[in-house]
């Protein structure tokens, strides 16, 4: 296999660790968004999840552990959104960046009451988080020219959460489409009214979807502080969960194609951190910066029309009053 | 839901408000009762931190400065019910207007021409990256808040870019503009009482508040006293009503958000001008977030943004001294009471509504039978 193939190949490797957060957060959003309820707090859910797996699967010696505690948590401020937004009809955005600045505040508050480290966690041992997974044969199928390879570098080894996110995906696109509650939930965020005459409750379904979003916002912060990372660090989600919104947006709010945003961005960001101070041929500097906006650029100029259309539901951001 | 006795003006406009502030200031102090601290010290701590201590007055009202442009930034939008939520960017590329000016001109020419272009600077830029979103918002239909978010990040991206890039200090490694000459600096305010022999404790406020003051008097002029701002108002009502009575509504959505972009850029006055002198790395903050917190809470009205924006000034200059005080409370609690307010002030503002309401009314009930 050549160097280049191989490089690439490694470059996707690491499009699928970046992606994997992005994914889980972007099936969270459709989820929510879907149902009508806007959610800009997926960096908020995602961040204290990430804390909060560190601190538990620290404090208890257990990665589960600190996965379950996250999902726990996530779940509480999804439910905090659905109180303002859905019990109380609050502004939806406001409460999204509520959650969020919360998050920020919340998360170094806490850590530094346990740990007194800063606002981080202590490193987590192999034990506290979760490690690769190497598939069946690696050994022996690893040696076949270039499916071998690929097998091996892109296949195997990634931990049990980038699966996870993986078959988050196939599950959310049969949730949404091929059962009464995916209808109904896609419904509520057009028609409410129609919902409700239906005699199906709007804000139990809109509340069950923000309960789902912080389900998988908290396997996605879990992954960032006990799968990718080590431990936590003060503000890690660092905009993953905006870019995870941009992917929503890009995907048109369908679960396939938001997966297949939130890959083009991993990529787009591995390429970056690969291609950081490299001198390419006819461009020269490579521009990293760029690269990096490129997911927010690309949004914007989808919303705008520009590059396809993108059509929202058609019920969100407005409080059902029945 | 049961029907809702109205409520009194002036409950809607100080009961309420302050019930809220209340609630987040509640939940915030059962948070720090559970990491094993006082919240009654804690207050003390951030009250003497914020006004006592020598300077520390000065301290505040210079983050107070920058929560007066960047609330008026989103109250403006707020009138014509736009959420601008991208102050953060505004006020980055701001900075970039204000440091091109002064970078360029502070070397030719006295301060009495540079530092008029630097905040037009500051302003012009600042509007600039409000239009974009107000202009794909009113003629393509793309929702502002989404692009408004996404224009934070571009802004983000480009202002590593040019930091580390073509304005970086030549020589320097830290991704900043080298410092402005002198007439590229706006005096401070130790400055210039000090000229006039009045001796004040060192701080970083400066002239930039005195313009801060005259955005919150312009604000009101605006919005309640001239045509736009009457078209601003109706537009934010009722976009419907507004366009049948002749009111050419996309026009004043893109000037409501470069309005709203130009005050978000002026923030950049007080850090880039007034403190920094020159450009560095994500000098805005959070301060652009922070002015959501100052409009919901001020409700979108000058002398109540003038009020949230003194108290969100105490809340960062207390809790600064946080730090010093406590082992286990630190500034960031300061972002744990923001984030309370924005929920029980924005999200949650109406959740005591039904409650008082019922309680008032059942007052003025009282007394009325009693009259009889």
């Amino acid at each position: 296999m050549s160097d280049f193939a191989l490089q690439l190949l490694l470059t996707f490797d690491a499009t699928l660790r970046l992606a994997a957060p992005l994914i889980l957060c972007a099936m969270a959003g459709i989820f929510s968004e879907r149902s009508g309820v806007i959610d800009i707090s997926l960096e908020g859910k995602m961040l204290s999840a990430a804390f909060t797996a560190a601190a538990v699967a620290h404090l208890s010696g257990s990665a589960w552990l600190g996965v379950a505690a996250a999902i726990m948590v996530s779940m509480m401020l999804g439910l905090v959104h659905g109180f303002a937004c859905i019990t109380h009809r609050g502004n939806q955005v406001v409460s999204g960046l509520a959650i969020n600045i919360l998050a920020s505040g919340l998360t170094v508050t806490i850590g530094i009451a346990l740990f007194r480290q800063g606002g981080q966690t202590p490193p987590l041992t192999s034990t506290e988080r979760f490690g690769p997974i190497t598939w069946w044969f690696v050994e022996g199928l690893g040696q076949v020219p270039i499916l071998g390879t690929v097998y091996r570098e892109l296949i195997s080894g990634h931990n049990i959460l980038v699966y996870m996110a993986l078959a988050a995906v196939p599950i959310s696109a049969w949730l949404l489409y091929k059962t009464r509650f995916g209808l109904r939930l896609r419904a509520v965020g057009e028609v409410p009214e129609a919902v409700d005459s239906a005699g199906v409750s709007v804000y139990w379904l809109r509340y069950r979807a923000v309960i789902i979003a912080g389900l998988l916002c908290g396997i996605a912060g879990a992954y960032l502080s006990t799968g990718q990372g080590a431990g936590f660090v003060r503000e890690m989600s660092a905009g993953k969960g905006y870019i995870a919104l941009a992917a929503v947006i890009f995907g048109k709010w369908r679960p396939a194609q938001a997966f297949g945003a939130c890959l083009m961005f991993g990529f787009l960001e591995a390429g970056a951190a690969r291609l950081q101070g490299v001198h390419i041929p006819l461009i020269g500097e490579a521009p990293v910066q760029l690269m990096l906006a490129l997911p927010y650029i690309m949004t914007v100029l989808l919303l705008a029309g520009f590059i396809g259309r993108a059509h929202p539901p058609a019920a969100i951001g407005e409080p059902y009053v029945k | 839901m049961s029907a809702t006795p109205p409520l009194p003006r002036w409950a809607d406009l100080f009961l309420l408000p302050a019930l809220n502030l209340l609630a987040a200031f509640f939940v915030c102090g059962l948070i720090v009762l559970a990491i094993g601290e006082n919240p009654i010290t804690a207050l003390g701590v951030m009250l003497k931190g914020a006004f006592i201590f020598p300077g520390s007055l000065g301290y505040t009202l210079y983050y107070t400065t920058n929560f007066i442009f960047t609330g008026l930034a989103v109250a403006v939008a707020f009138h014509a019910m736009m959420f601008n939520i991208g102050g953060e960017g505004q006020a980055y590329i701001g900075g970039l207007g204000a440091g091109l000016v002064s970078l360029w001109l502070a070397q030719y020419m006295p301060s009495l021409i540079v530092l008029p272009l630097a905040v037009i600077g500051a302003a012009l830029f600042g509007a600039a990256w409000g239009i974009v979103p107000g202009y794909l918002q009113a003629k393509r239909g793309s929702h502002i808040v989404i692009t408004t978010i996404m224009f934070n990040f571009i802004a983000a991206s480009l202002m590593v870019w040019l930091l580390a890039g073509p304005l970086i200090e030549p020589g320097q490694m830290s991704p900043q503009t080298p410092k402005f000459d002198a007439a590229g600096q706006l005096p401070s305010v130790q400055a210039i009482l000090g000229a006039v022999g009045i001796k004040v404790a060192n701080s970083p406020l400066n002239l930039s508040f005195l313009i801060a003051l005259a955005a919150l008097f312009g604000f009101w002029v605006l919005i309640w006293r001239t045509r736009l701002g009457y078209e601003i108002r109706t537009v934010g009502q009722n976009p419907e009503a507004a366009r049948y009575a002749g009111i050419n509504v996309p026009r004043v959505v893109i000037i409501t958000l470069a309005i709203s972009g130009a005050l978000a850029g002026l923030m950049a006055t007080n850090e880039i001008l007034g403190v920094q002198h020159r450009v560095v790395l994500n000098f805005t903050a959070g301060y652009g977030f922070t002015g959501i917190a100052v409009a919901l809470m001020g409700r979108n009205h000058p002398i109540g943004i003038f009020l949230a924006s003194l108290l969100f000034g105490a809340l960062y200059q207390g809790g600064a001294e946080l730090d010093f005080e406590f082992q286990s409370i630190t500034r960031e609690m300061v972002l744990l009471i923001q984030g309370m307010i924005i929920l029980f002030s924005g999200a949650l503002a109406y959740m005591f509504n039904p409650p008082v309401a019922r309680l008032l009314a059942r007052f003025a009930a009282k007394r009325e039978a009693a009259h009889v």
